[in-house]
């Protein structure tokens, strides 16, 4: 149980970087390999600031201002220099690499016995209930200040999904879907799009910072390495969410995202439980997004025979 | 109103395939003029319509739009002054955004955009208010998505975005072209309506010769990125579509006679 806990744990935090790969992979079409280097970003500042003495969500803000200055500088590479998303996304990541190794000053940065937004929650929650409190959890025995964890990481997934949700639904945020969706038509409407591009790049590597700045605090240390396989992590969460919800709407897609990322982080510690090989992760996530990829296309062969039978 | 000076694009400079789209081409546009422009395939009909929206920089002369040159400004800054529909059905409006999304965009044109809700409900009224002139039912489901719709519909609707905020300048890219004839009709009677009514000035790009002769006081003929003919007034309300076919003949017969004089020329000296 404390298990599935635990995972669902990761799974929201790393929900959050399911919500940058959204905007950047479905909202503007621009699939942006930057969110590999802003996810060790984000961990590397927030580690380093909080080593450094300072309040972890004052911490986690700097991150995820300095995962949208990242993004950016992806935004500005591919509008005003003309490069291809994909090649700019893959510049900024390399150039992060150097830069997050100078913000930590070493390649592992542990965390362990610093003051972190979970070490204040396991406060709390010792507070409240006392140290090593168990409570019942449909007849589970869990730990108690787990659930606090839990309960923080589900308030500030869905705090951030709203926030987007509004943001989207603004005149702005309403622009810059029609840029993802027709730049053509949104700029012959009086719409800078290469503003609203770099705009779209920076939030969208902001959150990823975020997650990268939470993933630390929550495992204990932010590493050089972390960020690897990131971007298609956040792609499988996005397209298990699609595929879950199956509803274009803005609220419905959001949800998705977050329901994806948890479920797919279930979905791997089943099977690590089972014995996979952690070497194997990688793999065996780049074949899911792959099948998951294929799949619709393989569905929508289904569909017609499917939509006769409504008709009839 | 639109003053177009001595303008001048080539595009592919320094390539087998430079091309002179637009060689000087000088043309005034008076207020609540609408001018048909005719040409050959490549005459640089669309080219002169993309170089005032702003679609790409040209490399000579000046554009300037009630009094305001507009020559160095952004396609984007442009709009602002500037109504367009296009050629492709789907190139004016976003596939994926509701219908009533995409007109509160198109309301929103040239505006400063901020944080305010893009779909406030007090507008969906107004919304309906806009599509039901159309009578395609779209009042009825407009949060459905456009990408649903036909091409005709959304052609309509584009029309219908490109003017919703009163433009100084209207530019319609053969906007009837892609659809079949009996859309293309109904299309083209609701921008008559709509461009009567607010006596926009208009600059429409065609291929039909019928429409030139029956809609706008004016008709250009471009060929070679030059104007050829531009017949205004007395003499355009003149005009049929055969004087337009024989004028189209003697332009397609002057470019036959020039290589073969050549041909004929070098025989004889060579």
């Amino acid at each position: 149980m404390s298990l599935l806990i635990g995972s669902i744990t990761i799974g929201l935090i790393l929900a959050l970087l399911a919500l940058g790969i959204f905007i950047s992979f479905r909202i503007f079409n621009f699939p942006d390999m930057t969110a590999e280097g802003s996810f060790t970003c984000g961990a590397a500042t927030g580690a380093s600031l909080i080593v450094a003495g300072m309040n972890p969500l004052l911490a986690c803000l700097i991150a995820f201002i300095v995962g949208m200055l990242a993004g950016a500088t992806t935004g500005v590479i591919h509008t005003h220099f003309k490069i291809n998303p994909l090649l700019a996304g893959i510049l900024v990541m390399t150039a992060l690499y150097s830069v997050n190794l100078h913000i930590m000053g070493k390649s592992n940065m542990p965390l362990l016995n610093e003051t972190t937004v979970f070490s204040w929650i396991e406060r709390f929650s010792s507070s409240v209930s006392g140290p090593d409190a168990v409570s019942n959890l449909l007849g589970w025995e869990v730990n108690t200040r787990n659930l606090w964890v839990l309960l923080f990481c589900v308030l500030s997934v869905a705090a951030f999904s709203f926030i987007l949700f509004w943001f989207f639904r603004t005149n702005i945020g309403t622009a810059m879907r029609a840029t993802g969706n027709n730049d053509q038509m949104i700029r012959a409407l009086g719409v800078n799009t290469k503003v609203m591009i770099i705009i779209g790049t920076a939030l969208s590597n902001g959150f990823v910072a975020l997650a990268g700045a939470l993933l630390a605090q929550y495992q204990g240390f932010a590493d050089v390495q972390m960020g690897i396989g990131m971007m298609v992590w956040g792609l499988a969460s996005v397209i298990i969410g699609e595929a879950i919800i199956n509803d274009n709407s803005l609220g419905a897609v959001i949800l998705g995202a977050v329901i994806g990322s948890v479920l797919f982080r279930l979905l791997v510690a089943i099977a690590l439980r089972w014995g996979l090989n952690p070497n194997d992760l990688k793999i065996i996530t780049a074949l899911f997004v792959f099948v998951a990829l294929i799949l619709p296309t393989l569905m929508s062969n289904r569909k017609p025979t499917y939509k006769r039978k409504v008709n009839a | 109103m639109l003053k177009i000076d001595n303008i001048q694009k080539t595009f592919n400079v320094g390539t087998v395939n430079e091309v002179k789209a637009l060689e000087n081409i000088s043309i005034e546009v008076e207020e609540s003029s609408w001018v048909c422009v005719l040409g050959t395939n490549g005459s640089g009909k669309s080219t002169i319509l993309n170089a005032i929206a702003g679609s790409f920089p040209i490399d000579e002369g000046t554009i300037t739009l009630n009094g305001v040159d507009i020559t160095k400004w952004s396609e984007n800054n442009r709009a602002k002054y500037i109504g367009r529909v296009f050629q492709n059905p789907f190139s004016g409006t976003a596939p994926g955004m509701s219908i009533q999304e995409n007109l509160a965009l198109a309301l929103k044109r040239g505006k400063r955009r901020g944080l305010g809700w893009g779909l406030p409900s007090s507008l969906i009224a107004d919304l309906k208010k806009i599509v039901a002139p159309l009578n395609m039912g779209l009042e009825e489901r407009l949060d459905s998505p456009i990408g649903k719709l036909s091409g005709g519909q959304r052609q309509a609707l584009t029309v219908l975005m490109a003017t919703a905020v009163k433009p100084q300048l209207l530019l319609l890219d053969e906007h009837t072209a892609a659809l079949d004839p009996k859309t293309a009709a109904k299309v083209i009677e609701l921008t008559q309506q709509i461009v009567n009514r607010d006596k926009l000035t208009t600059l429409m790009v065609t291929h039909s010769m019928q429409q030139a002769v029956s809609l706008g006081d004016r008709i250009i003929m471009m060929h070679h990125g030059k104007v050829a003919y531009d017949f205004k007034g007395e003499e355009k309300k003149r005009l049929k579509v055969n004087d337009l076919l024989s004028l189209f003949d003697e332009i397609r017969r002057k470019d036959m006679i020039d290589p073969a004089v050549a041909k004929l020329l070098q025989e004889y000296y060579v």
